[in-house]
């Protein structure tokens, strides 16, 4: 609402002085070109969109035995459960694939205190979901909504950057019991797909990838993604996915008032 | 040099002992085939608990088989410690008491200047006051002769460094320590065989029989050529066993997942392309580690290593039936028996995209190889020390012929054996 009522009086490069009373005018020019030079380029921004497919034919998912067979963790599904490596859609649209800008013009910077957390869940013995992207600072709340009889899960991580390995490495593996309160981590580097894992339940796996700046997403279903307030300019636009070659494909794209498109085809060798 | 008749009931435990490190070996194979190692976070405590009072409603999931392999561990730690009473007699009371006494000492310090170690301090100070406690108990038998004693305190060392590093392994996250300890479990079980072995009465006859009938005409360099045969066949195993532990504790899976052809060919490609294509394809349930040029070339250099092993008990087996008819040809023939069937278990692991219980039959039979081929080295050494000048195969066949392996496990007479009391 505030960009618009700034935008109304305030329409970037067509700003007019005269509106304003002249006592006031030196102060309220310096003020309102300050505000108006953030919110212009705010106003400005765009979002980046596009769509990653698959070539080629991925393995088959496989049914995952040890978890149906488990006698606790088993009988929380009433259905087959099976990997989630390579979740295609009719139209070989691929799904969980990280998408994230990177350039020189853009710096790294930590998400805000208010940043709203990532929440990872563990629930019916699975992490759910399994791909999660956050930026650094940001928090990330693991829950575990699996009660009793599953007496614990046991939240194991792998960071491999180092500033995440020296914070977490008297907590790589903790305990969290049914009805535990909620573990929280926050990385300050930026690292791909960094394995946790559950060491009691060894099928319990899901993948971290911490950006260092804002500019991320992660593919649905429909293998749509929308990187939002981007601001104008050129940058290199980068498509991970945990499987599918090549690890990190990479683009180039300039992002334009209207917003930028970019597709992606990756490759199941 | 005559020897004391054996004490049955010393055999018998040391039978036991054996028994519960194989057991103990497979337990642990079914930690790693399952990947549960980490699924019990601290050590020696489990889940803030005193290990020995963890809640059995807490068992689950990875943490049975982690936890029992602890438990297990703990009880073939008592075993050797009264094993080790038992063969050193009242001697070994002082000695076992300046062990647990500098244990509990070292246990202490550690508390005291390393405040982060002390997971490390408080299994010192468990560890030393249970070998306090051992070294009270009131043995009254003598030492046992030969190199009993020096075994058992070498079991006695080892089971202890075992424990510590296992337990590092847990806190360390080293996957190198895991390498290590599963290796020098391989060489614990070989020793706690050989102590059994020669506890025996079977043993004893053997060391006690004279032979002085001298013969030049059969050099008694045959038979050491055969015990040369025998060393260098178990020294490949162990070195096979090596392989196995480092492709298992790399938590990364099957590196190739066909068999006979690796990845459809003679010998796959290992270049970064091909290793990213590999990846790209695994569809893999526990092991989620990504593999590496490294692991898949470790896989091949196993499969070739298991063919030369194959090759060479083969020979042993044929050469034992024809020249040493009695107790080394059958245990030889027993021998590529295993062999057979752990190459067949191997070719099964990879095939059932290593299946928990056959990857950890796996461990077990090649376990018990490589305990097979260290008592045969053994025994078959002790053949030119007492038959010195009499045909090797004259000798044998004499000492065997009324012999078996199924003696070992007889009843012999109560004799001069420590028999505690």
């Amino acid at each position: 609402m505030l960009a618009g009522l700034l935008r109304r009086y305030i329409p970037g490069d067509t700003f007019q002085p005269d509106l304003f009373e002249p006592k006031s005018m030196k102060l309220s020019f310096a003020l309102l070109t300050a505000i108006g030079a953030g919110v212009a380029q705010f106003a400005t921004a765009a979002d980046v969109t596009g769509t990653v497919t698959l070539s080629g034919t991925p393995p088959a998912a496989v049914e995952i035995k040890p978890l149906e067979t488990d006698p606790v963790c088993g009988k929380l599904h009433t259905e087959k459960v099976f990997t989630e490596f390579y979740v295609v859609g009719a139209n070989k649209e691929l799904a969980d694939t990280i998408v994230m800008l990177k350039g020189d013009n853009l710096k790294a910077a930590k998400a805000d205190a208010g940043a709203s957390p990532v929440v990872l869940d563990q629930k019916g013995c699975l992490y759910v979901p399994q791909i999660v992207a956050l930026q650094t600072g940001q928090k990330l709340v693991v829950k575990n909504s699996d009660v009793a009889p599953v007496a614990m899960h046991n939240v194991h991580i792998n960071p491999t950057a180092g500033p995440n390995s020296s914070e977490y490495s008297t907590k790589i593996s903790q305990p969290q019991m049914a009805g535990a309160a909620d573990l929280t981590y926050n990385f300050a580097a930026p690292e791909n797909f960094m394995k946790f894992q559950c060491d009691v339940h060894p099928w319990m796996f899901a993948w971290v990838t911490v950006v260092d700046n804002p500019y991320f997403a992660v593919t649905g279903k429909d293998g749509k993604f929308s990187i939002k307030n981007v601001p104008p300019g050129k940058y290199k636009i980068v498509a991970l996915h945990r499987k599918a070659a090549p690890t990190g494909m990479e683009k180039e794209i300039e992002v334009k008032d209207s917003g930028a498109t970019a597709d992606f085809t990756l490759e199941a060798k | 040099m005559t020897q004391p008749a054996p004490n049955r009931w010393l055999h018998r435990f040391a039978v036991l002992t054996a028994l519960a490190t194989l057991a103990l070996i497979g337990i642990g194979g079914l930690v790693t085939s399952h990947e549960a190692g980490m699924s019990v976070p601290d050590w020696p405590n489990s889940y803030g608990y005193n290990m020995f009072l963890f809640p059995p409603s807490k068992w689950i999931g990875g943490i049975l088989y982690e936890h029992t392999h602890r438990l297990w561990a703990s009880m073939v730690g008592l075993l050797v410690i009264a094993l080790l009473r038992w063969v050193g007699g009242r001697q070994s009371r002082k000695p076992l008491a300046i062990v647990g006494l500098v244990e509990v000492l070292a246990g202490i310090a550690i508390f005291a200047i390393w405040p982060n170690e002390k997971a490390t301090g408080g299994f010192l100070t468990g560890i030393g006051g249970m070998v306090l406690l051992a070294a009270l108990v009131w043995f009254r038998n003598d030492i046992a002769p030969g190199s009993l004693p020096l075994l058992a305190w070498l079991t006695f060392f080892i089971v202890q460094f075992q424990g510590l590093l296992g337990g590092l392994r847990v806190v360390l996250f080293k996957d190198q320590i895991g390498i290590f300890h599963a290796t020098l479990a391989q060489i614990f079980f070989v020793l706690t065989c050989l102590i059994a072995l020669m506890t025996s009465r079977w043993w004893m006859k053997w060391a006690n029989i004279q032979h002085p009938t001298p013969n030049i005409q059969h050099p008694i360099a045959s038979v050491r050529s055969l015990n040369g045969i025998f060393v260098a066949t178990t020294a490949l195993i162990l070195f096979q066993l090596i392989l196995g532990a480092t492709m298992r504790h790399q938590h990364a899976g099957l590196s190739i997942h066909d068999f006979p052809l690796a990845y459809g060919k003679l010998w796959p490609a290992t270049d970064p392309a091909s290793i990213e294509q590999y990846n790209a394809h695994r569809v893999e349930l526990t092991n989620i580690n990504p593999i590496t040029a490294f692991q898949v070339q470790l896989q091949m250099v196993h499969r070739i290593v298991a063919v030369l092993i194959l090759a060479a008990v083969s020979w042993c087996a044929w050469k034992a039936w024809r020249k040493f008819p009695g107790a080394i040809a059958k245990t030889s023939v027993f021998w590529f028996g295993l062999i057979l069937c752990q190459a067949t278990l191997g070719a099964a692991t990879v095939l059932t995209d290593k299946a928990a219980d056959v990857a950890t039959t796996h461990v077990l039979i090649g376990a018990l190889s490589l305990a097979t081929g260290a008592a045969l080295s053994i025994i078959t050494l002790r053949i030119p020390q007492s038959a010195v000048g009499v045909s090797p195969a004259e000798n044998v066949s004499r000492q065997t012929a009324s012999m078996d392996l199924d003696e070992a496990t007889g009843i012999g007479t109560a004799g001069k054996m420590p028999a505690a009391r």
